[in-house]
């Protein structure tokens, strides 16, 4: 009998070793260590963003990517770690990034012109290691062209952050990163929020009041996969906001004089 | 007190050899003086085994075969004998600058750090070798015996206290360095060896040649003494190459640079010192096609180009491949525009960093590495777009600079504490995605209120507005602005997902429009997300 599993065993090492290196010997799950993404209700459903893979956030334009992103690095460098984003677009704002927390010294940024150029210079600070996060910010990039990033890629991106502390953050459209990603992420805009004063409550005859401020907008956030939370996928949509930090004028964001 | 002294052969030579490894196979000839009056001044064994003579003319050394002819190059022996000074302080901070082949250091204390006299004698040797010298060194009670077993003993020679006469009996005269008319004395009367001129009275020696004699004398019997005169560390660091052909290429340049750097940090490395910032200069060969006659160009004497770039390293740095890599993609980028014929490089020195690991802190990348993939990452998307924002001061709306990238004291020292950044009400601060260049746009209006905008060939119903946010400054400039910021929540009229020209996806959303009043136009700044 022992000797029968024994012949059969060699026989299916035999079939596979060309496809799979050691197809009896057990592999234990990688355990991942999350750390907090500066956002408790987020923290508290998804567990954090993974150390030593890749996360996916993807969502239309004003779906709160782009705070989310910020909210990590914000994170991220206050625990004195060093972030690197590369922005596909050139479209990061350094002065919502500071008012949200971020430390702008501790953060590399790259400003590319296409996702080519993000790419390869993504490779390089992926190779040369030692960030607390790296994030790619395709936020603004063509869907059809972001679809044309070979899958290798990301697989490469994937092996190349295995077993180092680094957070890689992914910001889409569309999803692309599917199976490689350790954690998915999709976000929708929700209710926007104006607040009303009383100068604007009296004006009837306008289409739309000039008076309100804008207080922040909801989101939604769906979990669409996690490796590090995986018992708690029935519980993946919740809702959360956005809120701008200072209720008042852009002008006022910047600490400049408001007039009106 | 013991003292040791560095002395290298046939300096000129060696100077030479230095900058170009390849010539120590052999049948050197160095000369000396503008052509046709070129002289030799230095010859290595093997040219001396052919029967060539100091004093030749180069017309005589070129009819021997297999001879490679150099000519004397004065700041190369200057390089030589900066690298020989770094030796010297590798070991020592009491360093005397005696000649230009020749140091001598104080060792009182020194063993307890680099052992016996023997291994301190053999690490200088080692020391030499790497920074492209071969010398003798000598180690004896007190200078001038230090000197002279130097000049006189091939390799290490280490002279026991008391045996400093026996020791020296055997070298002959002129390893003293006596004037030439004291030489010529003494050679009549038979003096050939220090042992014969230490066993002359010293009484009738002082009648004779005065106080030359008397130091001759002492010298002879190991018995002079005198102060050493320090010498001051310097902390600049050059190496310099002028080519015998101008090059053009990066490739054989690159080659050459590494040899360069090579050198140059084996001296850092001997100083523990680092390089700072990295100068390289380049001196290039005139361009003659603009001259209509080349004999009128060269009749002119039309000086050489010169091409100068500083390089600013994060943290004192002596990887000399590392080094080159960051040369090679700063000249990849910014070629010289002609032929090179000579190179300079200039390393200012600083401390190397010092800095203690902390287990309770989460790592940061590597300095020297990040620089280099900082100049990667310059390479493939130009410069000024790669590194830390800066808010500038003033309200100039969207307005910061671009600073290098370095490592913060705070991250690489691990000192901060940590502390999570969370908001206490769980919400997400807004963030803002900005359109670079801003795009033109345009808005209708009903009683003062923005009803519809459209840009990049789209159209959208103002749902919700906030604004006019007035701004304005730098009226005393010639840049000033002005500018009334409005937020919009804008429902875009197409529903079905489709791009403009330039690929503007028209998500509904709260975008940020602003009137600029000196160009007399609308814009889209960017959009909240």
């Amino acid at each position: 009998m022992g000797s029968k599993t024994s012949v059969l065993r060699l026989q299916v090492e035999t079939s596979l070793a060309t496809r799979v290196a050691s197809p009896f010997q057990f592999r234990s799950r990688r355990i991942l260590e999350t750390v907090p993404t500066g956002v408790p209700l987020i923290d508290l459903r998804v567990g954090g963003f993974p150390r030593g893979s890749l996360t996916e956030i993807y969502g239309p334009t004003c779906s709160g990517r782009t705070s989310l992103l910020v909210s990590a690095l914000a994170s991220r460098t206050a625990a004195s770690e060093v972030c690197a984003l590369v922005d596909a677009h050139d479209a990061f704002d350094p002065h919502s990034a500071k008012a949200a927390g971020v430390k702008l010294e501790q953060l590399l940024w790259v400003r590319c012109r296409n996702v080519d150029q993000a790419l390869r210079v993504t490779d390089l600070l992926v190779q040369g290691g030692g960030f607390g996060l790296i994030a790619l910010d395709l936020g603004d990039a063509l869907p059809h062209m972001v679809r044309c990033i070979p899958m290798q890629v990301w697989f490469r991106f994937r092996r190349a952050v295995e077993h180092t502390p680094t957070i890689f953050l992914v910001l889409e459209r569309e999803t692309t990163v599917r199976t490689c990603a350790s954690l998915i992420l999709k976000l929708h805009a929700q209710k926007t929020q104006w607040s009303e004063t009383v100068e604007s409550t009296n004006e009837t005859s306008r289409p739309h009041s000039l008076g309100c401020l804008l207080d922040g907008w909801k989101i939604r956030a769906e979990m669409i996969r996690s490796q590090a939370k995986r018992e708690d996928r029935s519980d993946a949509g919740f809702e959360t906001e956005i809120r701008r930090n200072i209720r008042c004028s852009p002008a006022d964001e910047r600490g400049g004089q408001r007039q009106r | 007190m013991p003292f040791a002294s560095i002395f290298v052969p046939n300096f000129w030579l060696q100077a030479v050899v230095r900058a170009e490894p390849a010539l120590r196979e052999g049948g050197l000839v160095l000369i000396d003086g503008n052509p046709p009056l070129g002289r030799v001044v230095a010859i290595d064994e093997a040219a001396a085994q052919m029967g060539i003579e100091i004093g030749m003319t180069k017309t005589d050394v070129e009819q021997f075969p297999g001879v490679k002819i150099r000519h004397r190059f004065p700041a190369q022996e200057k390089i030589a004998h900066a690298a020989l000074l770094d030796v010297g302080w590798s070991i020592s901070p009491r360093m005397e600058d005696t000649a230009q082949d020749t140091i001598v250091l104080d060792l009182s204390g020194l063993t307890s750090l680099f052992g016996a006299e023997k291994d301190i004698a053999a690490h200088l040797i080692q020391r030499l070798t790497a920074c492209g010298l071969d010398g003798n060194v000598a180690i004896a009670s007190n200078i001038e015996t230090a000197l002279i077993a130097a000049r006189g003993f091939a390799g290490i020679t280490i002279i026991s206290p008391g045996e400093e006469s026996h020791c020296l009996g055997g070298l002959a005269v002129r390893v003293l360095s006596p004037s030439d008319e004291t030489t010529e004395i003494l050679a009549r009367w038979g003096v050939a060896t220090c042992a014969d001129l230490a066993r002359l009275p010293i009484l009738d020696l002082s009648e004779r040649l005065g106080q030359e004699g008397v130091c001759l004398h002492a010298r002879a019997r190991g018995a002079s003494t005198r102060a050493l005169l320090i010498a001051e560390p310097a902390d600049s660091f050059e190496e310099e190459m002028e080519l015998d052909d101008a090059i053009k290429e990066l490739e054989p340049l690159s080659f050459l640079l590494g040899r360069l750097l090579d050198q140059l940090c084996e001296r850092l490395t001997a100083r523990s010192l680092g390089a700072a910032s990295l100068w390289v200069r380049f001196e290039l060969q005139p361009s003659f096609e603009n001259a209509v006659d080349i004999q009128e160009a060269f009749r002119t004497e039309k000086q050489p180009g010169r091409y100068e770039k500083q390089m600013k390293l994060p943290v004192p740095m002596r990887d000399s491949k590392m080094l080159l890599k960051l040369l090679r993609l700063r000249l990849h980028r910014h070629p010289p525009d002609a032929p090179i014929q000579k190179i300079t490089l200039l390393a200012e020195a600083a401390r190397p960093r010092v800095m203690e690991g902390n287990l309770f802190f989460p790592g940061f990348p590597d300095p020297e590495k990040l620089e280099l993939t900082i100049a990667r990452i310059v390479h493939v998307v130009g410069e000024g777009n790669v590194g830390s924002p800066s808010l500038t001061n003033t309200h100039r709306p969207g307005d910061f600079e671009m600073q290098r990238f370095l490592i913060p004291q705070e991250a690489a020292g691990g000192r901060a504490r940590h502390r999570a950044h969370e908001h206490a009400d769980g919400t997400i601060p807004a963030s803002f995605r900005v359109f670079r260049p801003a795009i033109p746009a345009k808005l209708d209006w009903h009683t003062g209120c923005p009803t519809r905008v459209a840009f990049q060939g789209l159209r959208g119903e103002v749902s919700a507005a906030s604004g006019p946010w007035r701004t304005s400054g730098d009226w005393w400039q010639e840049d000033p602005w002005q500018q009334d910021e409005w937020d919009l929540e804008i429902q875009f009229q197409d529903t079905v997902e489709r791009f403009s020209s330039n690929g503007f996806h028209p998500n509904p959303g709260i975008y940020r429009f602003y009137y600029d009043s000196l160009r007399r136009s609308w814009f889209v700044r960017g959009v909240y997300d």
